[in-house]
């Protein structure tokens, strides 16, 4: 028998102080969602819309609003296509995968919108304590991959006194992953109907949000929406384990919400 | 068919004689697919491998009504015989377990959802209430039956899992899969072969690489084009990348079901380094968006750097395995845990480290080369006990074959462009396939004629490694259950598409 505590004892502290001290994020390098210079665009080019996959962009046909695409970035997958297909720099990557917001609006690209209440999503006894149950609903595994990472050392999400539960019924917020396909929809409608109120649900990853690659055909939905109501959506494909946080920490009123229609941090 | 060796066109009635004829001769089924060249026939595909370096070969067959099952001759063929009943409504005449796979019991579609006369996006009905289940019991008294799942504790991929059992002796295990099925092979048809790559990523997320290597492979063969050098060699580097991370993720996760806290912890520790390099790589921890058919999307800059921050993680991994390998406590679960025997391994399909654990000594790096695998030395770590602590050394030894693999490949990076054209012909159609960390990875392509994508096939490890795995719970306990489970390392997203 080796002497794994000493040696766990030895190796120091791995965990970040990230986000409330100058540790690192851990993400360096990571590729957001495409940042969209409208002014840019040229009239004509839909080389971005016919290249997006998930039909995240598309040629706008709302003269009113004046702006040549409609971009969803609840519909990304993040996938890059459209950042090479661009020729003119309209759309460019970005490291702005910070994504989580309390109102579906607040994902497609606007010129102008309101912020929204300060406060509105949680009250203040669950601010410091959050229990959530995960529900994977059909995802390819990615958004598991960075969930699970969300309790190695690095991270360590428990000093932010958020934890995974296996109860629903000791769950605050239904974490959920993958567009819903049919077979999963009445486990994971069961897992919020036993859930306590107040309950809230997060769609984790833009299959939640909308389907993402997989949504549709014979054996997917698009998402949560229609299914159980959704308090938070945090598209991404998969959003990082400090998106993840990101996301939470903003829904309990901890952090800023980086992103209002559309528009990353301005 | 482009990328495998000879074909054969077979009618329905010869299937026995011939696949009882190929397994004599040391051929193994690889995979079986269903697709349709045009509206009114319908095709079946066999994909056979025989020793390494020896080309595939392909079997057709087009059935004009019920068609022999081989599943009584090839075991492993059981469960393509099924999915194929259940996506194509091929009859499969005297198949040993006659239901449903992919499709829940009980549901019952207006056309098999692979029918060209299938209405898009129409969903297909499920019925929750109806499951077979096989008779356990019989004349023995107090067995309890234990549903497990579709959602279970912590953060895990959705399955339900039935164990029929007394006391602490499982008797009887049954894993019901498909929760997950997405439909995924549907969802590239129509699409363009370039843009599908994004699909493929997104089939097996922590087998992104490998997925979206086997597809563009695929694609490659179909077109005919050649990857440029330097693009070739870095899909090496990207493919052993994705195999470091999560081979240190199957450590860390199996001295989670020990209970070993610290050496999980470590574990997952040097997995989130790994996947901190993968994204100050490419840009994304799971290496998506690199690939693209006829080579990289954009170039990559390892040199100067990449080397030396995996030289500073090699002793930690070194010190980190040598203390599990020193562990009794740990070993002492792993010992004679779950143990799969190398005539089962062979017959029931076991790919990967699964069956090298068991003594079948086959990898596609070495076996089949493709990308620059032909160039660098791959050793292949082979195990004969089949029990959870084979599985656990093989995994270990693969981390270092990685290590040299990318320490090989920066040494010798060639330099030049990353990307050739590479559209293929309408009509053409392609094979491509990669080892992925968890065994062999198969995609078959075919192309419309608008050059489109008409059918892609894909046949995942875990979809074979799932079909083994009961085989080595039955009649075991509960208490080495998750243990058994985390040892052989599966995916269910991979298996459900």
């Amino acid at each position: 028998m080796r002497l794994w505590t000493l040696f766990g004892l030895r190796a120091g502290m791995a965990t970040t102080t990230w986000p409330s001290g100058e540790g690192s994020d851990g993400q360096e390098g990571v590729l957001g969602m495409p940042r969209y210079r409208p002014e840019l665009c040229r009239e004509g080019c839909a080389q971005c819309a016919d290249i997006c996959p998930t039909r995240a962009i598309t040629i706008g046909d709302d003269a009113g609003a004046g702006l040549p695409l409609e971009i969803d970035y609840g519909r990304c997958v993040v996938c890059q296509l459209c950042t090479e297909a661009c020729p003119t720099g309209a759309l460019t990557p970005s490291a702005d995968w910070a994504f989580g917001v309390r109102r579906r609006e607040d994902l497609v690209w606007q010129r102008e919108a309101a912020a929204p209440e300060p406060d509105a999503g949680i009250s203040g006894a669950f601010r410091r304590s959050l229990h959530i149950r995960h529900v994977d609903a059909g995802s390819c595994n990615g958004c598991e991959s960075e969930l699970q990472a969300l309790n190695n050392p690095f991270y360590n999400l428990h000093r932010l006194g958020i934890f995974f539960t296996a109860s629903p019924r000791f769950a605050d917020l239904l974490l959920v992953t993958g567009p819903v396909t049919h077979a999963m929809a009445a486990p994971l409608r069961a897992a919020w109907e036993a859930m306590p109120e107040p309950r809230w649900v997060m769609a984790t990853g833009t299959c939640a949000v909308s389907g993402g690659v997989a949504g549709g055909g014979y054996a997917s939905g698009h998402g949560l929406d229609g299914v159980v109501p959704v308090d938070l959506y945090l598209p991404g494909c998969p959003p990082n384990p400090a998106a993840m946080i990101e996301a939470l920490l903003m829904f309990l009123g901890r952090m800023p919400q980086r992103v209002v229609g559309g528009r990353f941090g301005e | 068919m482009i990328g495998a060796g000879e074909m054969a066109l077979l009618r329905p009635q010869e299937l026995p004689d011939a696949c009882a004829g190929a397994l004599a001769e040391g051929w193994r089924m690889q995979l079986a697919y269903a697709w349709w060249p045009d509206p009114k026939s319908l095709e079946l595909r066999y994909l056979l491998s025989r020793a390494a370096l020896h080309a595939f070969a392909v079997w057709r067959c087009r059935p004009v009504g019920p068609v022999p099952s081989l599943a009584p001759i090839c075991p492993l063929l059981g469960w393509y015989e099924r999915e194929i009943a259940d996506l194509f409504g091929v009859e499969f005449v005297g198949h040993p377990e006659p239901h449903r796979l992919v499709l829940r019991e009980g549901a019952q579609p207006v056309l098999p959802p692979f029918d060209p006369d299938y209405p898009p996006d129409l969903a297909v009905p499920v019925d929750q209430t109806r499951r077979f289940i096989p008779e356990i019991a019989g004349a023995v008294a107090d067995v309890q039956e234990l549903p497990f799942g579709p959602i279970r504790a912590d953060v895990t991929e959705s399955a339900e899992f039935l164990f029929y059992y007394i006391g602490e002796a499982i008797l009887h295990y049954q894993p019901r899969l498909f929760f997950k099925h997405r439909g995924m092979e549907k969802r590239f048809e129509g699409l363009l072969p370039g843009t599908a790559v994004v699909l493929a990523e997104r089939v097996s997320g922590v087998g992104s690489l490998a997925h979206a290597l086997a597809y563009c492979q695929a694609v490659e063969a179909a077109s005919g084009c050649t990857v440029p050098p330097r693009a070739q060699s870095l899909r090496v580097l990207l493919a052993e990348l994705e195999r470091l991370y999560n081979h240190l993720h199957y450590l860390g996760h199996l001295a989670h079901t020990t209970t070993l806290k610290v050496g999980e912890a470590e574990g997952k520790l040097i997995e989130e380094r790994t996947k901190q390099l993968n994204a100050r790589l490419t840009g994304s921890r799971l290496l998506r968006s690199m690939l693209i058919p006829g080579g990289l999307r954009r170039d990559l800059a390892p040199q100067g750097w990449l080397g030396d921050a995996l030289d500073l993680l090699r002793p930690q991994i070194e010190a980190y395995c040598r203390r599990l390998a020193g562990t009794d406590s740990h070993l002492d679960r792993l010992i004679t845990t779950g143990v799969l025997d190398r005539e089962t391994a062979f017959d029931q399909g076991a790919t990967g480290p699964i069956e090298r654990a068991s003594g079948l000594d086959r990898d596609l790096r070495r076996d089949h080369p493709y990308a620059a695998y032909g160039a660098v030395e791959v050793a292949v770590p082979v195990r004969e006990a089949g029990d959870a602590h084979a599985r656990f050394e093989v995994r270990i030894a693969e981390i270092f074959v990685s290590l040299d693999l990318i320490r090989q490949v920066l040494q010798r990076l060639p330099d030049g462009p990353v990307r050739r054209e590479c559209l293929p012909q309408p009509g053409a159609e392609g094979l491509g396939w990669s080892e992925s960390p968890r065994g062999a990875l198969f995609y078959a392509v075919h192309l419309d004629g608008a050059a489109r994508l008409a059918r892609v096939k894909i046949k995942s490890p875990s979809f074979s490694n799932w079909r083994v795995f009961p085989s080595t719970v039955h009649g075991t306990n509960m208490m080495d259950y998750a243990i058994n489970e985390a040892s052989f390392g599966l995916t269910i997203a991979g298996c459900d598409r």
